[in-house]
């Protein structure tokens, strides 16, 4: 293989090295991982190389046409060819993916020292990495799947690399299982598609399917894509295995590897499936509003802070998946542009979670570090013990529950205004449907505020409630660098989302055949979708103006009002109480949700035991609450499993007869099968 | 071009100091009705050069949120109150910002204010900050309800477009308008913290949502989060004004005697307001905490309706 400028492919040949290129990383890093400086050296390789390969996916995103030819290999399945190659859908994936990528492991050339045995971490961390590129330069089934295979296998090893914890090692085991039902229902979504020609090239998918086998490849990849992204009922594994994981790779499982699930979602549905049929956009908006709204409860009630994370990817990937069925049911109108201002939103929210997820678990990462402590009831006050971390927290925390100037909410915003545009869809069921997804959109935004206000405050703010709270320190230099450069993006991503709508019409012209006007040409850097007639948004100009008013009224008050300042105890009404026991807990803070959400969604119920009077014994409070999905899905499917297992293990223990006469009922049943098929 | 800002510019200072008066005006009506004297109107104003001039006294172990917040609060409710119409409309800033960035932009302030309630680690704060998250969980989505039945009419999000949109002559009366306006009444009332969600006279410590909150701050930064708080109330009752009673408005190009007109038009809408909200308020008493979420559930419930109705209704073309 060589590289020339001139040829067509060359971009596409330097993502292929790219992925390569890590791939022997990840055979070095086992070569060196136990060495001093050894991970350091892998993490600063992948950072780098992540680097080079969101620049290669943004310059192809850039070019005009770059609809080439893929690369053949002539490796693969016998008799067959590797397609690998970029356009627009999988170069913007790829700059996603890889500026995360690029950033986290930046993180990690600091973080990662910290960990307990390396040899565990350092050689499967690229290769997750370059599964996960290799999923987004694949043309054709094959090779995406060993891509997907990589990725999964690659994020297990990380997810079980510290199995010291019972928790951890059920983590390890449900997040398999899950992964290996989920390739399985690919391998079958890709099957259909393939038809019976076994045309494994995605050109050759792109054929028109029958209706019946369409309708099928849509629910299996909704099984397949959904159970890697967390769509419910498929997320259970998520909050198990994404927190498990060293902290570096929390944030790439949560932030990036979510995202190559939606990004296979996409391809299968949006590209590969054909034109969609109108009720395609029922199923997944359903799936997309309860996602969204179970997840931030669930993200509500949890007081471990990477559990709370995870469960709220669950959130984000609901709003993501509402996009891309509103996009659906666009596209099945023939309402371009319409379609393409959802699946712009969607993308764009990809692009989002993925910074401010990615910051969030370095943050937390660094907190574990610093006080060996995930549960927030443990935690407090670490604002003044660890002050970058907690600024680069706040930013990240503003940013994902949506609140402008960030970039979380020019997103959502997005998703409002395409909702805006359903009422003009020519069918009953989505129009009764989507405003009801507004309000679970709405309702998942606003309860996403009080998470994390509920996150940060308990976490960063107030006092100390443990020992190692009070004795936190600062974390290293290059884990504050990779937050700071996360946090500043999602506030450039948050001022200027013009330039990132119009970088992004490539995809959508790919996928719905529609773009939406250049924002470019938008007065003020403003962003006006459709039409400034019927919205507008200008994150620049918010931005602006609130850094001004708060600046002059901060200085007005200086220059007018006393400059007086005394330090005293908390007023606290009077009874200032000095145990931090007194605070408002995490618990506490969520009690009132719970109240009001929780006695549906998780038949929460509150045991109180309060002593009669004279009776010495503490009083106590004692809270059930059920994970409803878990116990209607998953238990009767594991019991039934355990109840037949226990049956089959008898057949391990038959006498040398009774399995001849196993052998021998089976090849006459075979038989009689063939000899009815004939 | 220089009009439009200036309009833009005084608006600015016309709400700023416009929202002690009506807090003072409504303080006073409402001390009338319970047959008190009550202050002055102009008494907020007294209170606030009061505060600012004295020394603040700030907990041991507060942090730099704590402080900065005050700020965050009164700048991002400010530029809210400064994009939606007063007296006159086509300002230059409504075009960088719709009818959702509004409500999004007071939903930041209420994180930083929740924030800072927990900045101390007391337990009044926490209570204020928890059950304020409570309530904007159902708050936030009726209001964006509100906002999809009113946009829907108008084929737009931005105020302005809304605004004209309703006094055109497309616009007759409509069940979806009168849900939004219910809607929009009850989220302005816990937006707020006027009875019967939360009451701002009370100190009363289990009772308290908003003043919990606020509890810890006290001089300059205390006047700042009162002023921000008066402001939001100006903001709602403009807002209602702009939406559901937009006659008088000045449009942009209008001669001065249109504005003029805008103008005292707008300070009698305000003031109507104002009285009406105490009119109500004097004849109703404070809900239990955990009644509060039923009653928000409604106006959630009438802001879906209404959206609902309107996405059926409208056959598209």
């Amino acid at each position: 293989m060589t590289l020339s400028i001139a040829d067509p492919l060359f971009l596409s040949r330097l993502e292929a090295s790219g992925v390569g290129l890590l791939l022997l990383l990840a055979a070095f890093g086992a070569l060196v991982a136990n060495r001093p400086y050894g991970g350091r050296v892998v993490y600063g390789a992948c950072m780098l190389v992540c680097s080079a390969l969101a620049a290669v996916g943004l310059f192809t995103l850039l070019q005009p046409s770059s609809t080439a030819a893929p690369i053949r290999l002539a490796v693969g399945l016998p008799l067959g060819q590797t397609l690998l190659g970029l356009d627009p859908l999988s170069a913007a994936f790829s700059v996603i993916v890889n500026i995360t990528s690029a950033l986290v492991s930046a993180g990690a050339i600091g973080y990662g020292a910290h960990a307990r045995d390396p040899a565990r971490v350092v050689p499967f961390y690229p290769a997750f990495i370059g599964g996960m590129n290799l999923v987004l330069l694949a043309q054709d089934a094959f090779s995406f799947l060993v891509g997907w295979e990589f990725m999964s296998l690659a994020s297990w090893a990380l997810v079980v690399s510290d199995d010291r914890s019972e928790g951890n090692r059920r983590a390890g085991l449900v997040y398999i299982i899950m992964a290996a039902g989920g390739a399985l229902a690919l391998l079958f979504a890709f099957g259909l598609l393939a038809g019976t020609d076994g045309g494994y090239g995605f050109a050759e998918m792109r054929q028109p399917a029958a209706f019946g086998s369409a309708a099928v490849v849509l629910v299996l990849a909704l099984i397949g894509a959904g159970s890697k992204a967390g769509l419910v009922p498929l997320h259970a594994w998520l909050p198990l295995a994404h927190p498990a994981a060293p902290s570096h790779v929390s944030a790439l499982m949560s932030g990036v590897m979510t995202k190559v699930a939606v990004y296979g979602f996409m391809r299968i549905v949006f590209d590969l499936a054909g034109p969609p049929s109108w009720w395609w956009s029922i199923p997944v908006l359903v799936v997309a509003g309860v996602t969204a709204l179970l997840g931030v409860l669930h993200a509500l009630m949890e007081h471990d802070l990477k559990r709370l994370l995870a469960y709220h990817t669950v959130e984000n990937i609901g709003i993501i998946f509402i996009g891309l069925g509103l996009a659906l049911a666009f596209e099945a109108s023939g309402m371009g542009a319409a379609a393409a201002l959802a699946l712009v939103a969607a993308v764009f929210h990809v692009f989002n979670h993925s910074l401010f997820k990615s910051l969030l678990f370095l943050g937390s990462g660094a907190i574990l570090n610093a006080t060996g402590e995930r549960d927030m009831e443990h935690l407090g006050g670490l604002i003044h013990r660890m002050p970058f971390t907690a600024v680069t927290f706040l930013v990240g925390c503003v940013a994902i529950s949506a609140l402008p100037p960030f970039n979380g909410f020019v997103s959502e915003w997005l998703t409002f205004q395409a909702i805006l545009l359903s009422p003009q869809l020519p069918q009953w069921i989505p129009r009764l449907l989507v405003p009801a997804i507004g309000a679970t959109l709405a309702c998942s935004a606003a309860l996403a505020a009080a998470c994390f206000v509920k996150a940060f405050g308990s976490t960063f703010l107030g006092r100390p409630r443990s020992e190692p709270a009070i004795a936190a320190r600062e974390t290293d230099r290059w884990s504050r660098g990779a937050m700071l450069a996360f946090a500043t993006l999602c506030l450039l991503a948050g001022v200027l989302p013009g330039w990132i709508i119009d970088v992004l019409g490539g995809v959508s012209d790919l996928l719905v055949h529609a773009r939406l006007d250049s924002q470019g040409g938008q007065p003020w850097l403003r962003i006006a979708p459709i039409s400034a007639d019927r919205g507008a948004y200008n994150g620049l100009l918010v931005f602006v103006m609130i850094a001004v008013t708060a600046a002059a009224t901060a200085y007005i008050a200086r220059r007018v009002a006393s400059h007086a300042l005394r330090r005293s105890p908390a007023w606290d009404c009077g009874f200032p109480d000095p145990s931090p026991a007194t605070q408002y807990t995490a618990g506490s803070f969520a009690q009132p949700i719970r109240r009001v959400f929780g006695s549906v969604v998780f038949r929460a119920r509150e045991h109180v035991d309060v002593p009669n009077p004279g009776d010495t014994r503490p009083a106590s409070l004692r809270v059930d609450l059920h994970d409803t999905v878990w116990e209607a899905l998953y238990e009767p499917v594991i019991h039934v499993v355990d109840t037949l297992a226990d049956r089959l293990t008898k057949l391990q223990f038959l006498t040398i007869r009774k399995y001849l006469m196993l052998v021998f009922v089976t090849l006459i049943l075979l038989l009689i099968i063939i000899g009815v098929s004939r | 071009m220089i009009r439009d800002w200036l309009t833009q510019l005084l608006q600015l200072i016309l709400v700023l100091f416009l929202a002690p008066l009506l807090t003072g005006f409504t303080r006073k009506v409402k001390a009338r009705l319970l047959r008190r004297r009550g202050p002055s109107p102009l008494q907020p104003y007294r209170d606030l050069l009061k505060l600012i001039r004295k020394e603040s006294v700030v907990a041991e172990n507060a942090s730099w949120l704590f402080r900065s917040a005050p700020y965050v609060i009164f700048a991002t409710t400010w530029v809210a109150a400064a994009l939606v119409p007063t007296f006159a409309s086509g300002l230059t800033f409504s075009a960088a910002a719709d009818l959702i960035v509004i409500v999004a932009l007071l939903g930041t302030a209420r994180f930083f204010l929740a924030l800072a309630g927990l900045d101390i680690g007391t337990s009044f704060g926490g209570i204020g900050s928890s059950r304020e998250m409570m309530f904007a969980s159902l708050a936030e989505p009726a209001m964006l309800m509100v906002v999809f039945t009113l946009s829907l009419f108008a084929g737009s999000t931005q105020l302005s477009f809304i605004s004209a949109y309703m006094l055109g002559p497309h616009m007759g009366l409509s069940i979806s308008l009168a849900l939004a306006l219910v809607a929009l009444v009850i989220v302005s009332l816990a937006e707020n913290a006027r009875i019967p969600i939360d009451n701002p006279a009370t100190h009363l410590e289990l009772t308290m949502v908003h003043e919990a909150m606020i509890l810890e701050y006290s001089g300059r930064h205390l006047a700042v989060i009162e002023a921000a708080a008066s402001l939001k109330l100006l903001l709602y009752i403009s807002l209602i004004a702009c939406l559901f009673a937009p006659w008088g408005t000045a449009v942009a190009g209008g001669g001065a005697i249109a504005y003029g007109v805008g103008l005292v038009l707008y300070i009698v809408k305000l003031a109507a307001g104002g009285f009406l909200l105490v009119f109500f308020e004097t004849a109703l008493a404070k809900m239990r905490v955990f009644r509060v979420p039923e009653f928000l559930g409604v106006a959630l419930m009438l802001g879906l309706l209404g959206a609902i109705l309107l996405f059926v209704s409208r056959v598209p073309s």
